[in-house]
C-alpha cells in the first residue's frame, strides 16, 4: 500500500468517502471491548424509557469509525497525533436487520510545515443528521 | 442537587497500572471494524517503526473512562450519572499506545460550567509511562442535564 507523503498532500485534498454500517451487534461488541455498558447502547426498553427514539451507538464508536477513513488513507494508525470531536446528534440503531449507516467524508484543511502534520476535517452523517461536530484529526506524514 | 463547582482544579490520585495487552488491542480494533495489520501483527507494526502492535487512535478512551469514574463516583462532585451525556472528546498522542505498555492515568478536573441549564464538566486524563514520560492526553466533556430538561 502506498502511503501519502507530506509533500504530496495539499490543502483541499478530499479523502475517499466511505459509508460504514452500524448494527446492534457492532454496538454490543464495542460495549464489551470498551467496557462501556450503558444500557442505552443495547437495551431498547431502557433507551425508550429515558426518552430516546431507540438504542443509540456509543459516541466513541461513531468517533472510532469515522477516523478509520483517516487511518486507512495514511496507512499508519500511529500517525494520528490528535483527534477530537463533539457529539452533536445520536446515531440511532434500530434492531431491524440493517441498523444504521454513518457516511464519512474528509478534507485536508491545513498543513504544518514544521511539524510535517496535516489537519483533516471530518464530516459524519447518519440519517441526514450531522452526528459529529468539529471533528478534526492531526496526522503526521512521512 | 447540581454539580459542585468547587471540584474544578481537582487532581485525583494516579490510577493503578493499566497493562496494554496485544489481544486487548486486537479485540478493540475488531470492535471498531479496523482491519489495519498494525493492530494485530507485530511485524507489520515494526515495519511502520513501532515497537509492537499499536492501538487505534481512540483506544485511550478505555483508560480515560476508568479514570473519569473517580469524579463521577465522587459524592462531593454531585454528578448524577443517569443525567450524563457525552459532549466532546479530544485525544493528543505523544506516541501511539503500544502492546506491552504499563500506563498510569491521572485525572484532572479542568472546568465546571453552566450552560443552558446544564452543567458541563471537562476532565483531562494524562496517560503516562511508569517513568512519567507522557503518552496520551484525553480531554472529555460530560454534559449533566439539568433537572427541568
Amino acid at each position: 500500500m502506498s502511503r501519502p507523503t507530506f509533500d504530496e498532500v495539499a490543502v483541499g485534498d478530499q479523502l475517499p468517502a466511505v459509508t460504514y454500517p452500524l448494527r446492534r451487534d457492532n454496538l454490543v461488541r464495542y460495549a464489551g471491548a470498551s467496557g462501556d455498558f450503558n444500557p442505552i447502547h443495547w437495551n431498547e426498553r431502557f433507551a425508550v424509557e429515558v426518552g430516546l427514539p431507540n438504542v443509540i451507538a456509543h459516541g466513541m464508536l461513531t468517533m472510532a469509525t469515522a477516523v478509520r477513513l483517516v487511518t486507512d488513507w495514511c496507512g499508519d494508525p500511529g500517525a494520528v497525533v490528535g483527534y477530537g470531536a463533539r457529539f452533536t446528534k445520536p446515531v440511532v440503531v434500530p434492531d431491524d436487520g440493517t441498523g444504521a449507516t454513518v457516511e464519512v467524508s474528509a478534507v485536508v484543511a491545513a498543513r504544518d510545515e514544521q511539524a510535517r502534520t496535516v489537519r483533516v476535517d471530518l464530516t459524519a452523517t447518519s440519517a441526514g443528521d450531522k452526528v459529529l461536530g468539529r471533528a478534526q484529526a492531526v496526522v503526521r506524514l512521512p | 442537587m447540581g454539580v459542585n463547582p468547587e471540584i474544578a482544579g481537582r487532581v485525583y490520585p494516579p490510577s493503578p497500572f493499566y497493562e496494554v495487552g496485544r489481544e486487548k488491542i486486537r479485540e478493540f480494533a475488531e470492535a471498531i471494524g479496523s482491519t489495519d495489520p498494525a493492530h494485530t501483527d507485530p511485524a507489520a507494526a515494526r515495519a511502520l517503526g513501532h515497537r509492537d502492535v499499536i492501538a487505534p487512535p481512540t483506544f485511550a478512551v478505555i483508560i480515560a473512562q476508568r479514570s473519569e469514574a473517580q469524579v463521577i463516583n465522587d459524592p462531593q462532585a454531585g454528578i448524577d450519572f443517569s443525567r450524563v451525556v457525552h459532549g466532546e472528546e479530544r485525544f493528543t498522542h505523544h506516541r501511539p499506545i503500544t502492546g506491552g505498555d504499563r500506563l498510569v492515568a491521572t485525572l484532572h478536573v479542568d472546568s465546571v460550567r453552566e450552560a443552558g441549564g446544564h452543567a458541563m464538566v471537562t476532565t483531562r486524563v494524562e496517560i503516562a509511562e511508569e517513568s512519567g514520560e507522557p503518552v496520551s492526553s484525553v480531554v472529555s466533556t460530560l454534559v449533566v442535564r439539568g433537572e427541568s430538561k
